[in-house]
């Protein structure tokens, strides 16, 4: 086992990608994840990865070239943020179509305008429907782990789908963590070497990227729509073989003093640690309250989320996006979808806060428990609240 | 090059790697010049495919045209691809995952895809390097889509979005020079071609692949269906705008400049454009307009390559 040390969470994630042996990295940088392009960089000319790193003109670039460089069979990495990902949003649902597994980190920021450089989930929240299988990391150990963890749900030739992870900007990617890197050895039990099902090559000649008429494109899609599905149980195959490994393990939906609760937290990304904090206060004033983390937001565990709350009568969801003009945020709108046909639907209060960085308490939860089960007993839990806007 | 059309049959290669049964319109001389692309280039090619006419004629799933590996991933990003596919196989050989051998990365793409919404990542590869080769298939317009203006449709011709009208006649805009923006980028290699010029586009096309670093190069590719012509006009059209000097044939090696066609004397731009019914409106006004600059053009172009008095 390798040692834990004290690091930037962004050198870990590229330390990751190093022990993972990448061979093309495309990138083009945007804060906050320039750090993990910087340090990829560093390893590669340094002679430290041997990998080809290419340093485009833009995001669009950046995944173009990549999809180049998976098609003829080489491990990619790319990263990126906000602005970064919307202009490279085109591409973002051509790669899972085109079944290219790359690994992508996304240091999660808000969207413009205004311009903000800082942390929430509208950007991962606008490209949800592209294809990838999406993740939320909660901490640096956790985006170490996910990286390798992605290549090999990613190029699982039952999979061949390309695999996000989110990682909150600035709160993750910028802090000094604890951080323990597996020994390369462990890594490469785990993660063998990249062995397309097919490629781009002379010898066996394939055409990739065809259009479809009509007549053909509802089948393509629900060809995609299975594919991304049916990785469910690699998913977490690979998470049991990771925990095997590394001794860490995850699941797809994580629980936090969950067991019997009345009221839950439903939280992504890593809100989940604060929320932690709040509940252990909570817990010493004798407030009742647990924590649901969504992992695995796509594929959706819809299984493993009913039966982690099925307890519960409320259902608190923390949003760090908008859905202008719709029901509530994101998440609790999902939430809401997931729990439609279910005999005891438990009461779900969407808020939305800690956009574009805005800091969020133990203090904020405690007040949000009060707040949501105030709606309950009035009949107004429909109505989702923008936490702490000033009116 | 005049007297090898004699034996134009016996000297190129009888393989086909850009298949018949495409669905290109007839007397596409830009499927012509896709064909000698891939015949010049062989089998040992991955080809990066922007969004297109001949993305959409090649490849309508489950068929291909295609007997070399393709891949088309969006509109304007085919320098990008081909980028990816360079470096990708680069690294893959040099840590012994593929057999060391010369694959070349092809990355293709209309005039639209290169020099309008595909300009930044062909800048973009350029300038970092890769040893690859674009060539841009310039039909003049977004033919795909209905013939509408890009920055490479010439002036005067009459679009679907520069149409001629009672005030204004036709594309306003001189057309975009992007084999000179190529070779501003000082890479090794960058050429004109045309398919009616047939040896000289493939001995370009292999010395571009062959160059060591990124190679351009620029083939006016006739557009019976846009350019309002008759299908069986396409290779006489192509030589009319190199003999009027509208479309000279010239290379860049290493920013030596070299005119591959000198005639003796420019035939009028009359010539060229009469038969052409995206030009059918324009005044003798604008006629004479289009030959001062061609004449200008032509000499500067002459002053490059070192053939001025």
């Amino acid at each position: 086992m390798g040692k834990r040390v004290g690091m930037e969470v962004s050198i870990g994630a590229a330390e990751a990608v190093k022990l993972a042996r990448a061979e093309c990295i495309a990138a083009y940088p945007i804060t906050p994840q320039t750090h993990i392009v910087e340090h990829l960089s560093e390893l590669v000319n340094n002679g430290e990865l041997d990998a080809e790193f290419i340093p485009v003109e833009s995001e669009h670039s950046a995944m173009s070239v990549c999809c180049g460089c998976s098609a003829v069979g080489a491990r990619t990495f790319t990263c990126t943020s906000s602005q970064g990902m919307a202009l490279m949003n085109e591409i973002l649902f051509i790669v899972p179509a085109m079944r290219l597994p790359i690994v992508m980190i996304l240091a999660n920021r808000s969207l413009s305008s205004p311009l903000s450089i800082w942390n929430d989930h509208s950007d991962i929240m606008s490209i949800r429907d592209t294809g990838w299988i999406q993740l939320f990391a909660e901490n640096g150990q956790e985006v170490v782990d996910h990286v390798l963890f992605a290549f090999k749900v990613a190029e699982n030739p039952n999979v061949l789908l390309p695999v996000m992870i989110n990682m909150d900007g600035f709160i993750l990617s910028h802090v000094i963590e604890p951080i323990e890197l597996p020994d390369q050895d462990v890594v490469d039990k785990f993660l063998p070497p990249y062995n397309p099902v097919q490629r781009l090559h002379p010898d066996h000649p394939i055409t990739m990227g065809a259009f479809a008429i009509p007549d053909l494109f509802t089948e393509t899609k629900k060809a995609q729509e299975e594919a991304i599905k049916s990785s469910f149980p690699y998913i977490i195959k690979a998470w049991d073989e990771l925990g095997n490994t590394i001794g860490r393990y995850y699941n797809p939906i994580e629980k936090y003093k969950s067991e019997g609760k009345k009221i839950l937290f439903i939280t992504m990304g890593s809100f989940g640690e604060t929320v932690m904090t709040a509940i252990d206060m909570m817990e010493e004033k004798g407030i009742d309250v647990g924590l649901i983390r969504i992992r695995l937001w796509r594929p959706f565990p819809e299984k493993e989320f009913l039966d982690a709350i099925k307890d519960a009568d409320i259902l608190i969801v923390i949003d760090r996006a908008i859905t202008f003009g719709g029901m509530a945020g994101p998440v609790t709108t999902e939430i809401r979808s997931v729990l439609y046909h279910e005999e005891n639907m438990p009461a779900v209060v969407g808020f939305i806060c800690g956009l574009a960085g805005r800091d969020v308490t133990p203090k904020d939860y405690e007040r949000m428990v009060e707040i949501a089960k105030e709606k309950v007993k009035k009949g107004k839990e429909k109505e989702y609240e923008i936490y702490g806007v000033r009116e | 090059m005049e007297p090898l059309n004699v034996y134009a049959a016996r000297l190129i290669t009888t393989k086909e790697y850009f298949t018949p049964g495409h669905r290109a319109c007839q007397g596409c001389a830009e499927a012509l010049a896709v064909r000698l692309v891939a015949k010049a280039l062989g089998r040992d090619v991955i080809v990066s495919a922007a969004t297109g006419c001949m993305e959409i004629v090649s490849s309508n799933l489950p068929y291909t045209a295609w007997k070399v590996p393709w891949i088309h991933v969006a509109f304007e990003n085919a320098a990008a691809v081909a980028s990816g596919v360079e470096a990708g196989l680069k690294v893959l050989m040099r840590k012994g995952k593929l057999p060391k051998k010369k694959i070349y990365s092809l990355a293709m793409a209309g005039d639209g895809g290169t020099s309008d919404i595909g300009l930044q990542a062909l800048s973009g590869a350029l300038e970092r390097g890769h040893n690859m080769l674009f060539v841009c298939y310039d039909n003049e317009a977004y033919m795909n889509t209905g013939i509408q203006r890009s920055s490479s449709t010439p002036y005067g011709a009459a679009t679907t979005t520069s149409p001629a009208g009672k005030v204004i006649k036709g594309q306003t805009t001189w057309k975009k020079n992007v084999a000179e923006i190529a070779a501003a980028h000082s890479i090794p290699y960058v050429a004109t071609a045309c398919p009616s010029y047939p040896f000289d586009l493939m001995k370009k096309v292999k010395k571009g692949a062959e160059a060591d670093g990124p190679a351009y190069i620029h083939i006016l590719s006739v557009c019976p269906t846009g350019w309002r012509i008759p299908p069986d006009l396409s290779i006489r059209i192509g030589r009319l705008a190199v003999e009027t000097g509208i479309f000279p044939l010239y290379e860049v090696e290493n920013g030596k400049y070299n005119i591959n066609f000198v005639p003796e004397k420019l035939r009028p731009v009359e010539d060229y454009l009469k038969p052409q019914g995206r030009f059918r409106h324009l005044t003798p006004e604008m006629i004479e307009k289009i030959q001062n600059r061609v004449n200008k053009e032509w000499e500067k172009l002459k002053a490059k390559a070192g053939l001025c008095e």
